[in-house]
């Protein structure tokens, strides 16, 4: 790298355009926003335009600092509504991701082990459905779901249930909406290090007399660790946030605080406290961020030959 | 070696992609569908076709979502690729930490932080709200997975052909222009294919940075779908999985008949090679073994 730079005097002017462009980019756009949010979740809610007691007097710094509150967080802490919303989110988030490694593994599984002349159809089937509409694939159960819908119609006419399941406004609509629409997320990143297991490995373990389900508890699942955590973490961290899945199948019953987030700002109108409520979630979700990074990071430099 | 599924594995793919495909694939009967109820079969119909062509609120929308995620997704390869190249090639330049951060954190961020964070900066910064908003919102969080697809592309090239092209005399900007670019470009163009739906597709950013006039697709459908599921909004669906799986297929097709081509051109040289060491071998009689 140095070398190349000392060679020609134009590189180092290219080396600090190229990577300033995206960098204050991102910082204008990712980072800023973030302190935004930080000092409004300290303002006091205002009916003006914009909603919020103004704190951008940076003429009078003692007067600043005054205007700060925390009435914000106290209310975050002192009310349950908020504490249940944020536990259920995580609740919700962590059986969901269980159910993707349940339901991924297996696919993801069954994929490394094909032939090897099936294996780019098979990711393309399980990318096809990230490119059609996340909100479209959503909305697509609620006609299965409903009271009314497809499923109960076809477990009624086998003679299964006798009376419809009431699923749709549940949180198993939740599960089976997260699921479904965050599986090629799980599925990707197993089948990226399952693939590349040696298979002579399981080879071997059998023909030493090993059972299978045991191969696959102290060869697979070890050597698919790093697929594990990246496919966990991808999922984890958005459904935390998750609201358009909670919004359309969850009803109003299902408590997630990125639906809490979505009313307090739309329709109470209360920037400061959904902006308190943007920063407690970051907090919570600030340690599956780092480490999903470390984990991408480290997944990208053994990419390098 | 070469042997297929064993049954389970068959078994478990088959009720993967079944559950994968079968809720799009009743969208797409029930379309068709001539009675206004979800769930009974009233015949065939295009009547929701038609209904969805006189609904004018709904294609407008349809329009700004594409001028939308035409712009956004051109500004955030550009952007995407210099962060990709800013990464895999200048080292550990300073804030290169910060930097990492920031390229892989917008991606697993909560869309709910990020729209009302951008929103802030927005009236913070006293921009009136609308198109141009949600265009920089959708550039911020794409720019990110374009990076993401071109740097697995640079991380997995050969730099010996920029060297051999320095040596040459080119200068850095003629060795980028001719010798770079050429090679990563499929993954300049995944990365804005990727940009262009994920920014077709957006519901909560959009609702958040958008004002008055500039109603995306995704908003108008979102608040129909709210009050109960519409024929017309699944004729909208159908027609948007038919756009995404004929674009999506005939990429498949050129990239897969590329593929082919280039096997078929490495088998060719092989063979030369293989031919070419037997007859070195003879000349020189090593015993082959």
């Amino acid at each position: 790298m140095t070398v190349m730079a000392e060679r020609d005097g134009k590189k180092i002017g290219l080396r600090t355009l190229v990577p300033a462009i995206p960098f204050l980019w991102l910082g204008m756009f990712f980072l800023l926003p973030f302190l935004i949010v930080f000092k409004i979740s300290l303002s006091q809610y205002a009916t003006a335009q914009p909603p919020y007691e103004p704190v951008w007097n940076w003429s009078d710094i003692s007067g600043y600092f005054s205007a700060l509150s925390f009435e914000n967080f106290k209310m975050l802490v002192g009310d349950s509504l908020y504490i249940d919303a944020f536990v259920s989110s995580i609740r919700i988030a962590f059986i969901s991701t269980l159910l993707l490694l349940l339901v991924g593994f297996p696919i993801a599984n069954a994929m490394a082990r094909a032939p090897k002349s099936w294996r780019p159809m098979l990711l393309a089937l399980i990318i096809l459905p990230f490119w059609t509409s996340f909100l479209i694939r959503i909305y697509a159960w609620i006609a299965i779901l409903k009271p009314e819908g497809l499923l109960n119609q076809m477990l009624m006419s086998i003679g299964l249930i006798s009376e419809p399941l009431n699923i749709m406004g549940t949180e198993v609509a939740v599960f089976i909406g997260i699921v479904y629409a965050y599986l090629p997320f799980m599925v990707l990143p197993l089948y990226a290090t399952l693939e590349k297991m040696d298979e002579s490995l399981i080879e071997a373990a059998q023909d030493l007399g090993c059972p299978p389900w045991r191969a696959f508890w102290t060869i697979t699942v070890p050597l698919a660790k790093p697929g594990i955590i990246a496919g966990s973490l991808l999922c984890f961290i958005p459904a935390v946030g998750e609201f358009v899945i909670p919004d359309l199948l969850g009803g109003s019953e299902t408590l997630m605080i990125g639906k809490t987030l979505w009313s307090e700002f739309f329709s109470n109108r209360d920037w400061p406290l959904a902006s308190a409520v943007a920063i407690v979630l970051l907090c919570f979700l600030v340690i599956p961020i780092v480490l999903y990074q470390n984990a991408e990071t480290r997944r990208a430099e053994e990419g390098k030959p | 070696m070469k042997r297929s599924l064993g049954p389970f594995n068959a078994t478990v793919l088959a009720f993967g992609f079944a559950f994968l495909y079968l809720p799009i694939l009743l969208l797409v009967v029930y379309s068709f569908n001539a009675s206004r109820l979800v769930t009974v079969w009233g015949g065939f119909s295009t009547q929701w076709y038609v209904a969805l062509w006189n609904n004018q609120p709904l294609l407008d929308a349809a329009w700004i979502t594409l001028r939308l995620a035409f712009t956004s997704a051109t500004l955030a390869t550009v952007l995407g690729t210099l962060a990709a190249i800013a990464l895999v090639r200048y080292g550990r330049f300073r804030g290169r930490t910060i930097f990492t951060g920031m390229v892989y954190a917008p991606m697993v961020m909560p869309e709910v932080i990020t729209g009302l964070s951008l929103l802030l900066l927005f009236v913070a910064i006293d921009f009136d709200r609308g198109f141009w908003t949600v265009m920089l919102a959708h550039v911020t969080l794409t720019m990110c997975f374009v990076t993401v697809v071109v740097q697995s592309r640079l991380l997995t090239f050969d730099r010996s052909l920029e060297e051999a092209a320095m040596d040459l005399g080119a200068t850095p900007l003629q060795t980028f222009m001719k010798v770079t670019l050429p090679i990563i470009f499929p993954a300049i163009g995944a990365g804005f294919l990727l940009a262009f739906t994920l920014s077709l597709d957006d519901l909560v950013i959009a609702s958040f940075t958008s004002g008055p006039g500039a109603t995306t697709l995704p908003m108008r459908i979102y608040s129909q779908v709210r009050l109960g599921v519409t024929p017309e909004i699944n004729a909208a669906s159908t027609i948007l999985i038919g756009i995404v799986a004929i674009g999506v297929i005939s990429a498949g097709l050129l990239t897969k008949r590329k593929i082919a081509e280039e096997a078929e051109a490495e088998k060719k040289a092989a063979q030369a090679e293989a031919a070419e060491i037997k007859a070195a071998m003879a000349d020189n009689e090593v015993p082959a073994n």
